[in-house]
């Protein structure tokens, strides 16, 4: 158990910088994810943590050490971390024990004790009787499995996960973060996980950061606090389905800002939510909000609500998804199937409703939150 | 993986790799064009043209054209035409047949030539002599030694070159690009015209490139079948000259002129080649496997089976039986009669001092060379494919080149290279020609150990590094163990044609160093054919015989890479 701490990292490729000045800190004990879209460079961050690259720039501590400046950086044998790659990295010339026996062999560890540990870890992840399987007579999920448990047998100061899910199948998926969460209780290892997926993200992190698809981390907290308070349009949209409508701010009154509503434009949208109008920076801006909390009504009420059409109506199970056109803006809603039928709101496609926003989240023209 | 070291071990091996390639490859090369454009340290471009001017050198040049197209034209003809019957008709024992159309390349070319020229020479060939006695013939009806009789030799243990690579474009052609042109209404020869022919095109040019590639510089028939009437190509007459002259400088210059031109020509031929594939593969290839349309041969059938099985009768059958039979002969020109054979010669082959030092020396030349190749090519593969280091692109570079280098100009650049010029002279030692082996296969074990590091995924590298291990440790404990088989099969791809080599060997041998291709040329040179034939078919044997452990084996180690993989 260590913590671990990036200070203004920079990595480049040829003239591509990747990463620009990273700094953050995972505390020792924390299961710390870094959420990004694909190719944002935050592979490249966990690849720099466990010394398959140097930076060109700033360090890497693990524990306090400085493992990797620009001049010198302990090679990955070294760092005492685990490593979890999303394509399992299993061994396929080695069976289920002996890919875990061997980092306890590499380390020389007598060889009852590598039998007692490999049994342990065996049976930490769920592998019992498997041991003398070739991973070839393995499933997806038991590799990773194996993989897991790999990282895991030496107690490693850090673990990092590389995408340990996205091979999975969807079930599969949800299960696997559970026992990643339920392991890092167990042992308390320091994880750090990355990924692309919101999901997983904020399922299984102490701590979350979110990045851009240009490598700048936006927003490092809790999984509430990110996904609540979301500091800009950025880490809103990346955490979940949104809705954005662009609003003109007139005279400390908000309106839908579209030629194409009639009515709706002169209805002042702050009747529908607390809009924080004095913290408005330019005259434009954006309401976002999540399809959950877009609240539907078969009745039109003028002074709270704004009018809509309904485009599509997909019955997706447990939920209804609804495609909604308000003056040309298409908005997603979202609600329980049984309380839709509850209320007699499973509307007709092409029928008009009344929306209202709950919980709106209100963003300035360039997209920073405004509170 | 790069640890930010300056010096690190990938820096080293990475220099050690760069070193091995440039002492193998690239200064016999660079010393080939020295000698060929510069004489007495000035560029002397009049002096090329004299050479090349001279009516001697010509008529090889013109020589060697016209044996390699004719041979590319014959090659292709036939390769093509049974790749189709197998790939796309109903003959009856097509996976037989398909094995059977590979066997050709078993036989080395030049053993096949011996044994044409025992049938078919105008003196006293035995198919010769028995036409003129059935027919009452005064003159031999068919001569072998002839330019026609080079090609046809040539086009029938080179069409295999055209036959895999068409049979196997056939077969994954995706069928769909067939049945919608049918769909159109278009019948089955509208769409072999118009829709089979184009896209197998590629294919069919990049078989037909290979051949004339190997054409070009090929050594061993033309030199059995051409030298007796004067016929001279390329390889065979840079041979000549430097045997006639002793090994004179004056003749290595006309060498490597000559060479030049070889590898200008070999260097076109390959870029072409890798053109027509590119643009053939995204074209045609599903990924996949179909059943492709299959044409009914109907009375057709047993016909063109007995044509096909007579083929490979008359190509490999009838020779290998007569390389046996005349290495059995009591004295050569008598009767095929059973009291005019004996296994003595066989036996005397493993006695005689010059076909026991051939035997030996072909062993332990290419089990080395096998042996050294293979290993040097997984270190420079390794450094090609896994390490990010600046400079490797040098290694591709030189690690692709020995492709385009005949065996004739390997010779030559080894002779210039380790004659003492750098301090080092390996002339009449096993060594040249085993220096010489390494540069002609480095290719071959970069491509094969390439290939199988390339499915090794960097991922199960980095795992083992973040277990702990040095690289030194993650190398042996797990890429070595998962590149083995792309090692092994590097082995064999070296060991085998080395053992049958001609081209290279003999213009480096020695008095003591002949190889078993060597001793059998020099042997029908002196008119000692019984012997040729007794070494021959004992060299047969050892080739039948490895080709069968090996095909063995590489299958069982496919299907157990098949395993892993799953």
């Amino acid at each position: 158990m260590a913590d671990l701490q990036l200070s203004a990292v920079s990595k480049s490729y040829g003239t591509h910088r990747v990463l620009d000045k990273i700094t953050f800190k995972v505390n020792s004990g924390e299961c710390f994810t870094l959420l990004g879209p694909s190719g944002c460079g935050k592979t490249v961050i966990l690849r720099l943590i466990a010394g398959f690259e140097s930076p060109d720039e700033g360090e890497v501590s693990i524990g306090g050490h400085v493992v990797a400046t620009a001049k010198h950086s302990l090679p990955p044998e070294e760092r005492h971390i685990g490593v979890v790659f999303q394509d399992y990295a299993v061994w396929p010339h080695k069976t289920v024990y002996e890919n875990i026996a061997y980092p306890l062999e590499i380390a020389k560890m007598p060889h009852e004790q590598i039998k007692s540990a490999v049994s342990d870890a065996i049976d930490q992840v769920n592998l019992a009787g498997l041991a003398q399987r070739y991973p070839y007579q393995l499933s997806g999920g038991q590799q990773q499995r194996v993989a897991l448990a790999r990282a895991l047998v030496t107690k490693p100061d850090v673990m990092l996960l590389d995408e340990p899910l996205t091979n999975l199948d969807a079930n599969l998926r949800e299960e696997m973060r559970f026992e990643i969460k339920e392991l890092q209780r167990k042992t308390g290892t320091t994880i750090f996980y990355v990924t692309h997926d919101q999901e997983v993200a904020l399922a299984i992190s102490d701590k979350m950061a979110v990045m851009d698809d240009k490598g700048i981390i936006r927003q490092i907290g809790s999984p509430d606090e990110v996904y609540e308070r979301p500091i800009d349009a950025f880490v809103y949209q990346f955490l979940g389905i949104p809705n954005f409508i662009p609003v003109a701010i007139k005279s400390g009154q908000a309106f839908i800002d579209t030629d194409a509503v009639q009515g709706a434009a002169e209805l002042p949208l702050q009747a529908l939510a607390d809009f924080p109008s004095q913290r408005f920076p330019g005259p434009k801006g954006k309401l976002a909000c999540r399809p959950m909390d877009v609240i539907l009504s078969r009745s039109i009420h003028p002074e709270t609500m704004v009018k809509a059409k309904i485009v599509r109506l997909s019955l997706l199970g447990p939920i209804v998804d609804y495609l909604l056109d308000i003056g040309g803006i298409a908005i997603r809603a979202q609600m329980q199937t049984e309380a839709a039928m509850a209320q007699d709101l499973l509307i007709e496609e092409g029928q008009e409703c009344g929306v209202r926003f709950a919980e709106p989240k209100w963003f300035s023209e360039d997209g920073e939150a405004i509170r | 993986m790069n640890t930010g070291n300056k010096l690190s071990t990938a820096n080293i091996v990475l220099l050690f790799s760069i070193l091995i390639l440039v002492v193998i490859v690239a200064v016999p090369v660079i010393l080939i064009f020295i000698t060929a454009f510069f004489e007495n340290g000035k560029f002397n471009i009049a002096g090329i043209a004299k050479i090349l001017s001279d009516p001697d050198t010509y008529q090889a040049l013109l020589n060697s054209l016209i044996i390699a197209a004719g041979t590319t034209l014959v090659s292709t003809t036939v390769g093509t035409f049974f790749a189709w019957l197998v790939a796309r008709t109903d003959l009856p024992l097509k996976k037989t047949m398909k094995a059977l159309f590979l066997v050709p390349f078993m036989l080395p070319s030049f053993i096949g030539a011996l044994a044409w020229k025992v049938l078919l020479s105008p003196r006293a060939g035995y198919i010769n002599k028995l036409l003129m006695a059935i027919f009452g013939l005064s003159k031999a009806p068919i001569d072998i030694l002839t330019i026609g009789g080079i090609i046809a030799i040539e086009s029938m243990y080179l069409f295999p070159f055209v036959f895999l690579q068409v049979e196997g474009s056939l077969e994954r052609m995706d069928p769909t690009l067939e049945e919608s042109a049918r769909i159109s209404g278009a019948n089955l020869f509208t769409i072999t015209r118009k829709i089979t022919l184009p896209l197998v095109m590629p294919s069919i040019l990049a078989g037909a490139l290979l051949v004339a590639l190997y054409s070009l510089a090929h050594f061993g028939v033309p030199a059995i079948l051409g030298t007796e009437k004067g016929i001279y190509n390329i390889p065979t007459k840079i041979y000549e000259r430097i045997y006639a002259s002793g090994g004179s400088f004056n003749a290595i210059r006309v060498g490597t002129i000559l060479s030049t031109i070889l590898v200008i020509s070999a260097a076109l031929i390959l870029k072409l080649q890798d053109m027509l594939l590119k643009k053939g593969q995204y074209q045609i290839i599903a990924g996949k496997s179909m059943r492709p349309m299959v044409m009914k041969l109907r009375g057709l059938k047993i016909p063109l089976l007995i044509i096909s099985i007579l083929y490979i009768g008359i190509t490999v059958i009838l020779p290998t039986v007569t390389i046996f039979l005349v290495g059995g002969l009591k004295t050569y020109g008598l009767s095929f009669e059973l009291k005019n054979m004996t296994w003595n010669n066989y036996l005397k082959i493993f006695q005689w001092k010059m076909t026991k030092d051939a035997i030996w020396n072909s062993l332990y030349l290419s089990l080395g060379a096998a042996f050294v190749t293979m290993l040097a090519g997984t270190m420079i593969s390794y450094v090609i494919v896994k390490m990010k280091v600046r400079g490797k692109f040098i290694l591709q570079f030189l690690g692709v080149l020995p492709f385009s280098l005949p065996g004739t100009v390997i010779a030559l650049g080894v002779i210039l290279t380790w004659s003492g010029r750098f301090g080092i002279n390996l002339y009449n030692t096993p060594w040249i020609i085993f220096v010489a082996y390494i540069a002609r296969y480095m290719a071959f074990s970069i491509k094969s150990n390439s290939a199988s590091l390339s499915q090794v995924s960097d991922s199960l590298e980095e795992a083992s590094r973040a277990c702990g291990a040095t690289h030194w440790q993650s190398l042996k404990n797990i890429v070595i163990p998962l590149i083995k088989p792309g090692m092994i099969s590097a082995f064999f791809l070296i060991f085998l044609p080395a053992l049958r080599e001609l081209t290279t060997s003999v213009l480096l041998y020695g008095p003591t160093t002949r190889t078993i291709g060597v001793a059998i040329y020099a042997l029908n040179e002196d008119g000692e054919t019984v012997r040729a034939a007794a070494l021959a078919s004992i060299a047969l044997v050892i080739i039948f015989a490895g080709e069968t452990i090996i095909r063995k084996f590489l299958a069982r180690l496919d299907q157990a890479k098949v395993k892993v993989q799953e």
